[in-house]
């Protein structure tokens, strides 16, 4: 049996036992069943990984079932295994393993850790799935298989009412970005008559000249389908405008976050992309979008990061901001370095969730952080994972010693790639890059220092006074109230302690490879020599423009935290409206109410009131019963009983119908 | 297997239990019922494994001339073994599902179902014309019993809006009828199928049958008797209205409209789309509002449908199995969908959306069935409702790309309402405390369910074994509709390939490279 199988079907195993099998075989076997199907795929994931790297392994196909013929169309269930697919398996089944053994520490009092971890499980497997796709249906059933277990696990505690609004909110957005995903494989199926992803990658340099028309609209070919697809991928990756979802998907448990929203599921857009990559370079104008619609969101989120309260929304908008990276890394080009952020990001964004998730543990569920401080002596492991997080994430590293933690080596790579490319679009996408490389670093040690620094405030938190109860009046001087956080359990610092390996090391480790060997790549993704040589050319200004803005984001932090805590509450006295708009994240969750979700439920109101009701009932079914009732009427007072009267009426038909046949 | 008239015995098989239930007490009626339905259930395997795929179109014909050209003719394709599966897979389940909730009229409302299956197996497998137009409308009358004597509070109306609508249609359907006996010289079926009516006589012959099945489909604007209808059926009357009698209407497309006037189908595709995509918007959006869940799932049918006849009207395969395989799974996971509402009916007692809530916490396997349910609903893959979907939208989109592109915002608005159902069902605190202390499913409700979500599931993963019956007929549809069919509107031109990649740079920067 190819190992490839018991990768991906093993987590399914594992979530139909502990989902299925539930109360009657008890917390500890399903924890232990999820968990370790999960560390076997992971096990089995790194040898292929490896053997990738070195050279040994080459890319198969392994057919599993058929799935669908009808026509000229069909597809099966298959699994692909090449270069891409081995980033993905260990980027999937690492997180997922440790975010399994995480949680056994994390859900601990939880009524319901079976359904949690079948949950987590079957996750993976759709994921699995997602990225071993050979064809674009079986991508698109691992899209919506991990669209499904994020809906589940965003509703994971339904019975909280913002739970579920969240996660039938995930659902619908991601649909949204589904609807385009559909459309572009109806499309590219009509012109490539298949939904093989190798036989469309190789036919469609040659339709890179043609012209189709979508919806009256007389449109390149390529252009049109990789817009669609696109338009998938800005849903589940949350990019500007399909994003809404993400922030409020921080209504599921911490370590789902840290797997799905962080480092898995959310990156399927940027791993579409480049699964896609050659087809992508067939459509310029896709990928200008793809460049604009990343640099935007890449800036646009971060802005947002650096007002939010709520620990997970900061590191939730971060998310958002760093994915946007890696989609205008893959608009202009650089796939290689799109993937390389993604891989880097994925260890370092899941140490800064888990480790979110280890201070939540500590402050019994209080998120916000004007009521943390000084937490660094009560929980200092997790404060030392959470530092090596915000360095990786923050890039801090120095070109000429070349060393630096993981976000150095992929995020700088972006920078300089998108500064080679020498477009208007690519230098813009730069600039707010640069732009975007501040805000983090701010958000960043903000978060750091708010949690972390200064004095104890968590007196002033409800959760705290429940857990001490006290008021804050009572305790008085004592802004702690008596409550002491403790360190999270060994099962939450094993994680922590692997992924801030990830973090500091993964980038000096792997930058050669992902970014500047073709032969790694292997014809999985578009690989353009040509741009990373120009890439590496770069000005030495453009190679320290990042770490310039992370020591200037860092020292904004420091002062407006550290040194003068007093100047953040006047920065917002001055400038109000501006704040406002940014915490207030741009005013698209009020414009999408207004547009989309009044309009339709008062559609329906309308529809269904004035419309079945009150027209078709009305003149349809209603009508005819009335007609028929004022008819009997009528013909009532013709059944006068009096014979004369029938026959005037015989008479009268009998002259109607031999007129009508004479005529 | 030669010689055995296996249609017949399916056929009487149920009429003997329909008979014996009239004269029999309460009890022995329901196992007189659920015994001559899982019988016929076993000779509709006995007849999937006997069909030879691949074989002739018409498998056990049986034919007995009785006057006036008028024939008892039976036979079936692939098409139709696939409907007849689907009536008999889900009659078992109805009489389990009225099992303890119905109480007066036990025997008569037994015998109810048993006629209805005769019948819905009739329609299928009929050879005839007229046959199939005495089996097509008959099954009408067992409905509006069923409806009109053991529906709800207002039953009569419902029942009275439904047997008008429906009826309509028919009478203009039985002109044509004999306007195309009186042409073509035979009531002969696949005869018909065969036969070349004038261009301008198809016209009028395909409104005629338009008028009759786009009531059973339905579609919009002829669909409001369907939320009356199902909010006053018993739950195994919603089932079997949901589950087979809305697919009389688009088997009534696939076998008489399209391949009997090609023509006029093509001409008039342009109506189907309009309404279906009106449908697939307006209806969907109506059901976001509900506040009755029948009414709910009974709106989400007419916006599934919509996308049948958009795919039977794609003129191509995809189209035309998609169409098909949606009625299979509509046929499925929305009779499952009114078991679900059946189940926590029985117990409370009312349809209403908001007395109930939270029933994940004391129900969770009926949670998770409603789940699996509520996804195959709004298409997810793995499910059957993503496979027929799937292909009729990928259908429709080789036609025109802008009926595709509103019918897929089906998928939006589906999941939008069916999760807000489930949000407001099972999610959410416990509110009402007579909700809350609802126990979970019985042993009975779980062998109405797994059955169904087992098929679901089956016909996600591996839709093969629907597909493959029925593959050689829907073969000669696209064949014989092949001179018909309209043009793409896609209108793919080749044009000159780009000479490099778009994001190609020059090599010279290549000279002055640094070390990163």
């Amino acid at each position: 049996m190819h190992p490839i199988l018991i990768i991906v079907f093993g987590p399914l195993l594992a979530a139909l036992v502990a989902g299925l099998g539930n109360r009657m075989i008890g917390n500890v076997a399903a924890k232990s069943v999820t968990t370790g199907a999960l560390f076997l795929s992971a096990g089995l994931s790194w040898p292929i990984f490896l053997g990738f790297l070195g050279g040994t392994q080459s890319a198969e196909v392994v057919e599993v079932l058929k799935w669908v013929e009808s026509g000229t169309l069909s597809f099966d269930w298959s699994l692909r295994v090449d270069t891409l697919t081995a980033i993905m398996l260990v980027v999937i089944n690492s997180v997922s393993a440790l975010v399994h053994l995480y949680s056994w520490g994390y859900m601990e009092e939880d009524p319901d850790q079976p359904r949690f971890f079948a949950y987590l499980s079957l996750f993976t497997f759709a994921m699995l799935m997602l990225v071993t796709a050979d064809n674009l249906v079986q991508m698109f059933f691992g899209w919506e298989g991990v669209g499904l277990a994020s809906y589940l696990l965003i509703g994971f505690w339904f019975k909280k009412p913002s739970a579920g609004a969240a996660a039938i909110k995930a659902f619908v957005v991601n649909r949204v970005g589904d609807l385009g995903f559909m459309l572009g494989i109806f499309g590219t199926y009509l012109v490539f008559q298949t939904t093989s992803i190798a036989e469309i990658l190789a036919a469609a340099p040659a339709m890179s000249g043609s012209t189709i028309t979508f919806v009256g609209m007389r449109l390149y070919t390529m252009d049109i389908l990789c817009i669609l697809l696109f338009i998938g991928a800005m849903g589940k990756s949350a990019q500007l405008g399909l994003h809404t979802w993400l922030p409020d998907a921080m209504e599921g448990p911490t370590p789902v976050s840290a797997l799905i929203h962080a480092a898995t599921m959310v990156t399927a857009g940027v791993f579409m992309l480049c699964r896609l990559s050659p087809m992508f370079e067939t459509a310029p104008t896709a990928l200008t979008i793809v460049t604009i619609v990343g640099a935007a969101t890449c800036f646009f989120a971060a802005t947002i990061g650096t007002t939010q309260w709520d620990i997970k929304r900061v590191i939730a908008y971060s998310t958002c901001s760093q994915l946007g990276y890696m989609f205008f890394a893959a608009g202009v080009g650089a796939y290689g370095a799109a993937m390389f952020h993604l891989f880097t990001h994925a260890f370092f964004k899941a140490l800064l969730f888990l480790g979110a998730g280890s201070v939540i543990h500590a402050m019994h569920h209080e998120q916000d952080m004007r009521f943390y401080g000084g937490l660094r002596k009560h929980i200092p492991l997790t404060f030392y994972a959470m530092l090596a997080g915000t360095l990786a994430i923050t890039g801090l590293g120095v070109y000429h010693l070349g060393v630096g933690f993981a976000g150095f080596w992929s995020k700088d790579a972006i920078l300089e790639v998108a500064f080679a490319r020498g477009t208007q679009v690519s230098t813009t996408a730069f600039w707010l890059g640069v732009g975007a490389a501040l805000l983090t670093s701010f958000y960043s040690w903000r978060l750091l220092f708010l949690t972390f620094w200064g004095k104890p405030r968590w007196i002033e938190s409800e959760h705290i006074q429940h857990a001490v109860h006290k008021t804050p009046e009572e305790a008085g001087e004592d802004t702690t109230g008596g409550y002491h956080p403790h360190e999270s359990p060994v099962s939450m610092l094993i994680p922590l302690g692997v992924l801030t390996i990830g973090a500091v090391a993964a980038g000096q480790v792997f930058a050669p490879k992902f970014l500047d060997e073709a032969a790694f790549w292997a014809g999985s993704i578009f690989y353009n020599e040509p741009l990373i040589h120009a890439m590496h050319a770069v000005p030495y200004w453009v190679k320290y423009s990042a770490f310039v803005v992370m020591l200037l984001g860092f020292m904004g932090a420091y002062v407006a935290y550290i040194a003068k805590p007093d100047i953040p509450a006047k920065f917002v006295a001055a400038f109000g409206p501006l704040h406002n708009f940014v915490f207030r994240k741009w005013y698209f969750d009020e414009l999408y109410d207004a547009i989309f979700v009044k309009p339709a439920f008062w559609l329906g109101r309308k529809f269904w009131q004035l419309g079945d009701i009150g027209t078709i009932d009305r003149f349809g079914p209603n009508g005819i019963a009335w007609v028929v009732d004022r008819s009997a009427t009528a013909a009532k007072s013709i059944q006068s009983g009096y014979v004369y009267t029938y026959a005037l009426i015989m008479l009268l038909g009998l002259v109607a119908a031999v007129t009508y046949v004479l005529l | 297997m030669e010689g055995l008239p296996i249609l017949s015995l399916m056929m009487l098989v149920p009429l003997a239990g329909a008979l014996a239930c009239l004269f029999a007490g309460a009890n022995a009626a329901r196992w007189i019922a659920l015994g001559a339905t899982l019988v016929t259930f076993a000779l509709g395997i006995v007849l999937w494994s006997n069909y030879e795929i691949g074989g002739a179109q018409w498998q056990f014909t049986e034919k007995a001339d009785l006057f006036a050209g008028f024939s008892y003719a039976l036979g079936i394709d692939g098409i139709a073994l696939l409907l007849i599966m689907l009536s008999v897979f889900l009659m078992p389940v109805c009489i389990l599902a009225s099992w303890d909730s119905i109480e007066k009229r036990v025997g008569e409302y037994m015998a109810a179902f048993l006629f209805m299956e005769v019948l819905m197996i009739g329609t299928f497998a009929a050879q005839d014309l007229f046959l199939f137009y005495v089996f097509f409308e008959a099954g009408l009358i067992p409905m509006y019993l069923i409806i009109g004597v053991w529906g709800g509070d207002n039953r009569i109306y419902a029942s009275y809006k439904f047997f008008l609508y429906t009826l309509l249609g028919s009478v203009l359907m039985l002109i044509a009828m004999f306007w195309m006996v009186a042409e073509a010289g035979t009531s002969d079926i696949p005869t018909l199928m065969q036969y070349d009516f004038p261009a301008e006589a198809q016209t009028w012959l395909w409104l005629a049958f338009f008028a009759s099945f786009a009531v059973k489909v339905p579609m919009w604007p002829l669909h409001t008797w369907l939320p009356d209808a199902h909010v006053q059926a018993p739950t195994a009357g919603s089932v079997i209205l949901a589950g087979v009698l809305l697919k009389l209407g688009g088997y009534g497309f696939i076998r008489f409209s399209l391949p009997m006037f090609p023509e006029a189908s093509a001409q008039f595709a342009w109506l189907v789309f309009v309404l279906s995509m009106v449908a697939v918007v307006y209806t969907s959006l109506v059901a976001l509002v509900q506040a009755d869940m029948k009414k709910l799932i009974a709106y989400s049918s007419v916006a599934h449908m919509a996308i049948v006849t958009v795919g039977l009207f794609a003129f191509n395969v995809q189209g035309l199995e998609g169409a098909m395989i949606i009625m299979l799974s509509h046929g499925l996971v929305s009779g499952a969908l009114f078991l679900c509402v059946g189940v926590i009916y029985d117990r409370l007692h009312t349809r209403e959306i908001a007395r109930y809530g939270g029933l994940a916490i004391n129900m969770p396997y009926y949670a998770l069935f409603f789940l699996l349910f509520t996804m195959a609903s709004i298409g997810l893959p793995g499910t059957s409702g993503f496979v027929g979907e799937f292909l009729a939208l990928a259908g429709i989109y080789q036609t025109s790309s802008l009926v595709a592109l509103i019918s897929t915002t089906g998928i939006i608005l589906g999941a939008a309402y069916m999760l807000y159902l489930y949000r407001r069902v099972a999610f959410g605190g416990q509110v009402n405390e007579d909700a809350a202390a609802m126990s979970d499913i019985t042993a009975r409700e779980w062998v109405m369910m797994a059955p169904i979500a087992a098929a679901v599931m089956w016909m996600g993963v591996y839709p093969e074994s629907f597909l493959a019956p029925m593959r050689a007929d829907i073969a000669v549809l696209d064949a014989r509709l092949a001179a018909a069919a309209p043009a793409s509107d896609a209108q793919l031109a080749p044009g000159t390939p780009r000479a490099e990649a778009a994001n190609a740079v020059t090599h010279d920067s290549a000279a002055e490279e640094g070390a990163h």
